[in-house]
Formats: structure tokens, sequence, C-alpha cells
């Protein structure tokens, strides 16, 4: 690798249950605005300013075929040079990444939204799945991750409490977010006594619909450090796909994850993830994945991750605090959750975490994931050396 | 408990915007390709489950496919598994979505069928949610007007 790829300015909106106040480009404008006023910087055909924009949306979502049309003239694209991505957005920031790799471009935008209130979220979950051996049945996103949460207890003895402090953990850390929708001060019995949705998810194990939109801005290594004072690296960064058919996986396990996490950290000369990063965030859209998903990464060995949140290690101001902004559980949309993630990494590197900020932190790690039980996984590792 | 915040609908204070309420309509076709339609065949007239099997990898794919995950290689080896197998997992959905085959609750399961290397994903009845175990012996029920549908199979139930 030449040059290195720097972050030099990311913006999230509020989280909201419902934005019926915004059209999904008012509502992406809000974060691209941001970014720019923060660069000073213009959409350019010269050079000299943004040379690429890189959208992350959903059709489904958006209820509409080709859902970037709906942005374009609000992410300053006009007449310029596109991507869209229509999983979870941070291979939105990975193929900004590799855009800037590739020689040819120097700095890109990244912005994603998504407006779950707007949408059928079940329907559209239904629709993800194989049309004649899945859909009929009925099978949603819910129903397919409570397949997951029931075998991965089973198999590593993982318990509907120990799932329970996740969330008891996530809501309590959004009370120190500004951005996070839904703080709540939660008991573990609270989740527990909550409404089963589909067991062994309750209510409380899932994650409200939100509304929201994240933008960033990503330069090679000269530009970054000419844009900001304080840039943060992409030092690696993976992707890894599942079988699509629930009845192939051992839902227990989560290869790709386990694979994706190899690539990146191998990337980021990383050796031993759970002493090399200081801080991550982890997609979770129920309780449970959260647990998985750190097993996947290597941040505790396989059916620890119970034991791991017994002990406090991941609370904030424990060894190693996992989602200190209160993760997708306290309310991020789809789609815009990885870029959530990165954007959470870069403000906790660059020290700017407010009261969320976890004292020192060098190296961050940000996961994703997109479709039924995770079945694209994506992570990346963020430094500020 | 503290109040849920997705419980009440956000008041956006002078509020003069509009919400649309639309609907699209894309009728679609899907194929279920040579193998599948042998697969869903055999169910229809046979109430035989039958996958296919790759003897590089000794694996016996249910529902059968045409091409194996590990080795990409094509698949034409047919075999015929049991119609009993094992739960592997399970859940029971009470949330309604609109385009549930059945009212909820309803059970969901993965079952490995003898003779199987994979799960098939398909529903469970004849069965009270509390006697529901990984690991618990299930049987396919067949529909009786069966059409080609994987719904051919009405549900699995306890042996
Ligand atoms: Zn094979």
């Amino acid at each position: 690798m030449a040059e290195r790829v720097g972050i030099v300015a990311v913006a999230q909106t509020k989280y909201s249950p419902n934005r019926a106040d915004a059209n999904e480009g008012e509502l992406v404008y809000e974060a691209v605005k941001q970014v720019l006023q923060e660069t000073g910087l213009k959409f350019a055909q010269d050079g000299t300013g943004i040379d690429a924009t890189v959208t992350c949306s959903q059709d489904f979502w958006d209820g509409r075929t080709i859902s970037s049309c709906n942005v374009m003239s609000y992410v300053g694209h006009h007449h310029s040079d596109e991507d869209k991505v229509a999983e979870d957005s941070l291979n939105a920031v990975y193929t900004a990444f590799a855009r800037i790799l590739s020689g040819h471009q120097d700095v890109v935008l990244v912005a994603t939204h998504c407006k779950e209130s707007q949408g059928d979220k079940r329907g559209i979950e239904n629709a993800a799945m194989d049309p004649i051996f899945l859909r009929v049945l009925g099978l949603d996103f819910l129903s397919a991750a409570a397949l997951q949460a029931r075998r991965y207890m089973y198999k590593y003895g993982i318990t509907p409490y120990q799932c329970a402090r996740v969330v008891v953990k996530n809501r309590g850390n959004a009370k120190r977010n500004p951005f996070a929708q839904e703080p709540l001060d939660l008991t573990v019995e609270d989740v527990l006594g909550s409404q089963v949705l589909a067991s062994p998810i309750r209510r409380l194990d899932a994650k409200p619909t939100s509304d929201g939109a994240c933008a960033m801005i990503l330069a090679t290594e000269r530009k970054a450090k000419k844009l900001c004072q304080k840039p943060i690296w992409i030092e690696g960064v993976s992707n890894c796909y599942e079988t699509h058919y629930l009845g192939d996986r051992d839902l227990a396990e989560c290869d790709a994850l386990v694979k994706a996490a190899k690539k990146a950290y191998k990337m980021a000369d990383i050796t031993d993830a759970r002493k090399q990063v200081n801080v991550a965030e982890i997609s979770e859209e129920y309780s449970y994945q959260e647990l998985l998903w750190m097993e996947g990464l290597g941040l505790c060995g396989r059916g620890e991750a119970g034991k791991i949140i017994d002990s406090g290690m991941t609370q904030l101001g424990g060894q190693l605090p996992v989602n200190p902004s209160g993760g997708m559980l306290s309310g991020n949309p789809t789609v815009v959750a990885g870029m959530t993630r990165i954007a959470e990494g870069v403000l906790q590197l660059r020290g700017e975490a407010g009261e969320r900020q976890v004292t020192g932190a060098k190296r961050a790690l940000a996961h994703g994931f997109t479709g039924v039980c995770g079945q694209l996984q994506g992570v990346m590792i963020l430094g500020k050396a | 408990m503290a109040e849920l915040m997705q419980d009440r609908v956000e008041k956006l204070k002078d509020l003069d915007v509009f919400v649309y309420h639309g609907k699209i309509y894309i009728p679609n076709t899907y194929t279920a390709g040579a193998v599948g339609s042998r697969f869903l065949i055999e169910i229809r007239d046979n109430k035989k489950i039958m996958g296919t099997r790759c003897s590089t990898c000794d694996v016996v794919y249910v529902p059968a496919r045409s091409v194996c995950k590990h080795c990409f290689s094509q698949l034409d080896k047919w075999v015929e598994v049991s119609d009993k197998g094992t739960l592997l997992t399970y859940t029971v959905a009470g949330q309604s979505n609109g385009v549930q085959p059945v009212d909820p609750p309803i059970i969901y399961g993965i079952v490995q069928l003898d003779g199987a290397s994979t799960g098939m994903v398909h529903m469970l009845s004849e069965v009270d949610f509390e006697k529901l175990a990984i690991g618990m012996r299930v049987r396919a029920v067949f529909a009786e007007k069966r059409v080609g549908s994987i719904l051919d199979i009405k549900y699995f139930a306890p042996l």
C-alpha cells in the first residue's frame, strides 16, 4: 500500500424513531453539510475538492427502484462521479477506501441514510429471503435471528440473563451519547420481563425503529494531513459472506465474521485483537449478536462472551469497552449502522467522544453486517498513529 | 420499567409536512430451476425428500441444489433422505408480519433429516410449546393437496 487512507471528518444525525419532518435527501444533507463545513471542501472536477461520492441506501427501504436517485442532489453529487452500495454502509466506506487506493481519486465523500419509519420492516426482510424455500414460510429477520439465538445459546451455554446484560449496558451507555435515540435505565429484570417477540428474543432484546443518516470524508494521506489536524487511518478492512440458506449454516457459528476479522487484522498487523484493540463498536440488532459477534471477532474465545459480559470487561471503563455509543440496540437504522460504528470509532480516537470517551483509545474496531443472521460481515480497524 | 420511547409517536412541533402512503405492485416469477423443480416434484408426487450429494466433500444437500458451496462442483447425484430427523433449533414467533402462511404463533425450526448433511428450515406443529427441545425427533407431515411448493410439507411433528 503506497499511501494510507484517512478519515478527515464524520457527522451523524441524531437518530430518531420518526423523522417525518425530512425526506431522505434532507436527512442525509444534515450530515453531509456538517462534513463539508468542517473541511471547507467543495465538489470539484479539477483535483481541488471532493472527487467522488459513494452513497449507501437500500431500494426496498426507500420504497423505490434505485434508491440513490433520491439523494443525489442532496450529497453534492450533481455532475460528479458516483457509486451506490446497497448493503451495510461499512461496505460503502470500504468502496471509498478502494477508490482512493486506485490512485484515481484523492478525496471521497461517503453518505448513508435509512428511514425505517417509512417501510414495512418485516415485509422487507421477508422479501430478502429465497422466494421458493424460505420466503413462503413467512420468515423474517426476527424469526431467523431467534433461530440463531436459540442455537448459539444452546451450543455455548449463553443465558438469557447474559443477553439481557448487553441491553442494560448499551441502553445505559446511550445516556452519554448525544446522537443516541433511546437511552434507557434498565435492569436485567426489565429486559427479561418484556414481551416475547420470537422466543428467546424479547422486545428489549431488539432494537427500536430508527431514522438517521451519517456522512464522512476520506482522503489520501497527504491530503488528509492538510485537511484535518487529527486524521484517523483505516488500518485494515475486510468483508466475508455466509451462505444464504439458513439450514446450510450452523447458526451458532459465524464463520464469515471469523474470516473477515482475520483478514482485517492481518492488514492492520494485529496479532491479538483483545489486547491491541482499545474500543469496539459492534452492530447488534439483537442482544445475542453482540456476544456472538465478539466471539467471531476473536475478542474472546468461543462461548466466552457470556462470562465476558458478566465480568464487566466490555463496559465503559472496562478493559475493552464494547459499544460505548449505545450500539444499534439504542436505535440506529439498518444500512446506516456500520458507518455509525466507524464514526463513533473516529470520535473515540480523536478524543472527541465526550462523556462516552474511552480514555487513551489508540485503536478502534468497527463492525457491520447485512442480511439474515449476519449473512455479510464487515470489519474495519481504525488507528490514530 | 422505564417508558419505551418507541411506544409513542414523536410529536414534532409546528410540523407542516405531508406523508404519502404508497404501495408498489410488482408481480414477479421465480424459477425453481431443474434441480429445485425435481426436488419439489418428488415431494408432490411421491412424498419423497431428495437431496443432492457431493462425493468430493461428502455432503448431502437438502433441499437439493445444483452446485456444491464448498468445492463449487456441479451436483447430479440424487439421494433420498428420511422424512424423519432431529430438531437443531426452533423459535415460537408470536408476531404477525402479514406474509406468514398460517396465523401466529408459528413454530419455526431447522430439522436435519436422517441422511442429510444440512438442515431444512420449516414449521413445526402438533407439539406444546413447553415440550419443544433441541435434539427432539420429528417427522415430516405432508399436505393432502400438494402443488409443488415447500408447503407440500405441511410441517414437522414430534415422532
Ligand atoms: Zn463439494
